[in-house]
């Protein structure tokens, strides 16, 4: 028989290089001290102290949104009142230019405070990503916001942008199904996705199609056209009104469809039932999160691949689509730990800088710089591309964001903005010299500091793998040329180069 | 109008406005240059023009915040237009008006000006290097910046998907992207550019096309270089993510070398100190320095002039006009201007009639402008009519997909059906395929 794919890691074999590892890819790194916490829980208390966050206390993060009692305000888009409606009505019959011009004015005002709140959701999350002593609750909300991809421009409203922000949250680590069938009720995909039009008259696919292609079953996975037209036709009806959802029963086909081959009155929950009946239901969203936790080469799957993603999903399927299970195998596998899924991810820029702050400890600056450099990147959050959400893996690189991206950590490590003439290491400078702290005590106590030791340790911690000597013989000269030269100075110049290192864009 | 005098011929000019633009609704809206194209590409069709699109380079320069049409090829030979526009109309040439001058002539018959701070693109229209393309716009106009931006970038009504530019590579690149084919001047490349596998690369200038880190010691510069230059180490895997990186970071040392050679080139003419000026003037150093670019994209913003209009909207237009004017010699001094096609629009034009607060609200067709000695210069298309509006908005006369038909048909050689996903008619826009 052939081994389980799933097979678990020997407990024995979990070290502080795996925790790294864990780290990593269930959450945005750490420092030293965190990875030795980690390490000496054992596999498999670590791997439940990621995933069962729900028992930590919730996050308390500095930021708060900024309505009215510290919460979201979802008044600035509100729909017009039905006074509203008739000032602008009776204006409109009148020719009446200046009260015209009046309401264009507030909506013109209107939409700039929403800007505005929207730039506080972006750095508020930003926020939460650095502070949250829950990652894989955020790393997932992410994992989600990329899945199901909305973006702020068609949506025009934050407050929508925030709630649905806060159903990938709240259903993180949850049920998957439970998430699709929030999600053709979440006002923010109706409106980007059309839902909103999708009428017993006048059916718009958009959704039903989406829904089947990329969120539940991959494209042409399981599913005719023929679905989609009656996919489409069991969710008209779905929209929403204000901030909330609204069936309309007046607009919903209540006909007999086909959907799958069953014939019967189907509406929106009846199409997902039947989706989630289908095979590709839990393979499609098991091999996206095996590309986002444990390798996202490009290009079909390996046979390795294949097989792990295969035994997920039955694991998936038999839990009824819990998501914890599937992240439980994943974190535990002998496979996620594997030397060629080592260093195989390449880092979003969310990760890039999330990552970057939280295990080297360095100075957030600004958050509004932080949210501006993930947008240079590519990763604008809130605003995905498209409906298909970030593309990851290698579309993250070319050769202008890799400079953008080594230029972002010279600015976090020194403080130095890229549009600055001169150079200092000011008193805003990270302090490095706690990562040394913990080599001096932990990993090789007793060992003098030399060079080596230094160089060997700042890569393997800093790159998620082990260092090619080329790279050690680099950093090494580095350091011995500068021996004079304080500590943190070095280590901020032994660390700016390893952060300029191609495979520091990996983890 | 009291401040506006109306010259002897004015009657006779707007009678063939008017004139123009029902013989245009006739024809059922399709202006005659592009009904003409499409007899041209019968005769045409087959011919492949071997050799010429290889080094064929395309400019494209987007003006954001939905440029005032109006007011920059300015309808003087029409008395609706100072109706409806009594503080913010531009004179005709000859007339005094003090607040907003004169338009510099373009068109007697047609009675049509530029903007009195657009001299530079008047020289280009003067010595044949600019052609003016009437009433651009799409059906259903949608007035948010956002979605109409996106609907300009992608082509489609919809707005959505991939980048027009992006598709023109991902049809011709046999699935493979063209390094450093797509270039963006500017924080972030635009949607226009994003294709399934062409992926265009942005930057805001030369200066930061490389690692700064240098220069905060001495001692960081030879092994960065050493790091970076290295390519794939040895034992590094051929298919591995380290290994693409490994490389990218060698290609992304070569192309700053390339692009900052280039740049910092004395260019043959003096650029305006402009936003737009430095871009173009970067482009420009590009073009001559031999990058195998294909596509550049280049953005002035500002143009959203909903109160006090005139002294915004004439430094923009001072900008622009002077910016592709210094582009257009340097092209020319290069040799290169028969090879380099640029082309300028903005999201949409603005209200005709002008708001309370002496500006212009969002609007619908507005010019656009096509430069390079290649082009057919002149006034193409029909002025869309003031009076026969659709909700205050000017009906388009030329769907702007026609444009980019004739561009990639004719300029970049490529299939435009198909990277348009429709059958557009396309323009004919070159003096000769």
């Amino acid at each position: 028989m052939a081994p389980n794919p799933l097979r678990p890691l020997a407990s024995s074999q979990f070290d502080y290089w795996k925790a790294l590892h864990l780290l990593n890819r269930a959450g945005f790194g750490g420092t030293p001290e965190s990875i030795r916490a980690l390490a000496n829980l054992g596999l498999s208390k670590a791997v439940d102290s990621l995933v069962d966050f729900d028992r930590l206390p919730e996050p308390i993060v500095s930021r708060r949104p900024p309505g009215p009692d510290g919460q979201w305000d979802s008044s600035i888009m509100r729909p017009p009142t039905a006074e509203e409606q008739a000032v602008a009505t009776a204006a409109r019959r009148a020719n009446d230019e200046e009260t015209l011009a009046r309401l264009q004015r507030e909506r013109g005002m209107r939409e700039v405070r929403d800007r505005e709140q929207l730039k506080e959701l972006r750095e508020w999350w930003m926020t939460r990503f650095l502070e949250t002593n829950r990652p894989l609750e955020e790393k997932l909300t992410l994992f989600w916001h990329g899945h199901f991809a909305t973006g702020y421009r068609t949506i025009e409203d934050s407050f929508h942008m925030a709630q649905q922000n806060e159903l990938f949250r709240a259903n993180a680590a949850g049920n998957f199904r439970k998430l699709v069938e929030a999600i053709v009720r979440d006002p923010a995909m109706i409106k980007y996705l059309d839902n909103d039009e999708n009428r017993r008259q006048r059916p718009n696919e958009n959704l039903a199609r989406e829904l089947m292609e990329l969120f539940v079953l991959g494209e042409g996975n399981g599913y005719t056209e023929q679905d989609i037209k009656e996919g489409a036709r069991a969710l008209t009806g779905y929209t929403f009104i204000d901030d909330s959802f609204v069936y309309r029963e007046a607009e919903h086909d209540s006909d007999l469809k086909v959907l799958f081959g069953k014939r019967g009155r189907w509406d929106g929950s009846d199409f997902v039932r039947f989706m989630f009946e289908r095979p590709g239901a839990s393979e499609f969203l098991c091999l996206k999160l095996t590309r986002f936790f444990v390798t996202d080469l490009p290009g079909s799957p390996s046979v390795d691949v294949r097989e792990f993603v295969t035994a997920l999903a039955r694991l998936f399927r038999d839990s009824r689509f819990e998501i914890k299970p599937v992240l439980r195998a994943i974190f535990n596998s002998e496979f996620f730990y594997a030397p060629t899924n080592a260093a195989s991810v390449i880092k979003s820029p969310i990760q890039l800088t999330v990552q970057a702050i939280r295990s080297l400890k360095a100075p957030v600056r600004s958050v509004e710089a932080l949210t501006a450099a993930t947008d240079l990147m590519g990763q604008a959050l809130f605003q995905p591309p498209n409906v298909k959400g970030w593309e990851g893996g290698r579309s993250w690189i070319n050769t202008a964001t890799l400079f953008v991206r080594q230029n972002f950590l010279v600015y976090l490590l020194t403080g130095r903005r890229p549009t600055q003439s001169d150079w200092a290491t000011t008193s805003d400078s990270c302090d490095l010299t706690h990562l040394l702290a913990d080599l001096r005590q932990g990993s090789d106590p007793g060992e003098d500091l030399g060079a080596e030791s230094t160089a060997r340790f700042l890569l393997r911690f800093t790159l998620a793998s082990k260092p090619h000597p080329d790279r050690i013989a680099t950093l090494v000269r580095f350091l011995e040329s500068t021996s004079s030269a304080p500590e943190n100075d070095r280590l901020l110049g032994a660390m700016t180069l390893v952060t300029a290192m191609p495979e520091y864009q990996l983890c | 109008m009291s401040n506006h005098h109306v010259p002897p011929t004015a009657l006779s000019r707007r009678v063939f406005l008017q004139h123009g633009v029902m013989l245009a609704s006739m024809a059922s809206t399709i202006p005659a240059f592009i009904e003409r194209s499409a007899m041209g590409m019968l005769a045409t069709q087959g011919a492949s023009g071997p050799g010429v699109a290889e080094d064929r380079v395309l400019v494209v320069v987007q003006l954001s915040g939905g440029n005032d049409g109006l007011n920059t090829v300015v309808p003087f030979g029409s008395a609706d237009y100072y109706n409806a526009r009594p503080t913010l109309a531009i004179g005709g040439p000859g007339t005094v008006r003090d607040a907003t001058g004169q338009a510099l002539l373009l068109d007697r018959d047609q009675g049509l000006g530029l903007h009195p701070n657009l001299t530079g693109l008047k020289e280009l229209y003067d010595s044949g290097r600019a052609a003016v393309i009437q009433g651009t716009g799409y059906p259903n106009p949608n007035r948010s910046h956002f979605t109409s931006m996106d609907i300009w970038h992608t082509a489609r009504v919809d707005g959505k998907g991939t980048g027009w530019v992006g598709r023109y590579f991902d049809c011709t690149c046999n699935g493979t992207p063209v390094p450093e084919g797509a270039v963006a001047i500017g924080g972030q490349a635009p949607l226009a550019m994003m294709g399934e596998v062409q992926k265009p690369i942005a930057f805001e200038s030369a200066e930061l096309f490389r690692w700064l880190g240098k220069e905060l010691h001495d001692g960081l510069d030879a092994p960065y270089e050493a790091i970076n230059r290295a390519g794939p180490l040895e034992g590094i895997e051929q298919d591995t993510q380290m290994n693409f990186l490994m490389r990218t970071a060698l290609d992304a040392q070569v192309s700053s070398d390339r692009i900052r050679s280039a740049v910092a080139k004395q260019p043959l003419v003096t650029y305006p100190q402009s936003s737009l000026g430095n871009q173009l003037r970067t482009i420009a150093a590009m073009i001559r320095g031999g990058m195998r670019t294909r596509v550049y994209y280049a953005s002035i913003s500002g143009f959203d002039t909903h109160g006090g209009q005139i002294g915004t909207h004439a430094n923009l237009m001072r900008q622009f006009g002077d910016a592709i004017l210094a582009f257009q010699n340097d092209l020319k001094a290069q040799g290169n201007d028969g090879r380099v096609l640029t082309m300028c629009f903005s999201e949409f034009g603005r209200r005709v009639r002008q708001n309370a607060s002496n500006g212009t609200d969002h609007g619908t067709a507005a010019p656009m402008f096509l430069l390079g000695s290649a082009v057919r210069s002149g006034i193409l298309g029909a002025h869309p009519s003031l009076t026969d509006l659709d909700q205050g908005d000017l009906k388009y006369t030329v769907d702007f997909r026609s444009i980019y038909a004739g561009v990639l048909e004719d300029w970049l050689k490529a299939p435009a059906a198909k990277i348009l996903g429709a059958e557009i008619r396309k323009a004919q826009l070159l003096t000769s395929g």
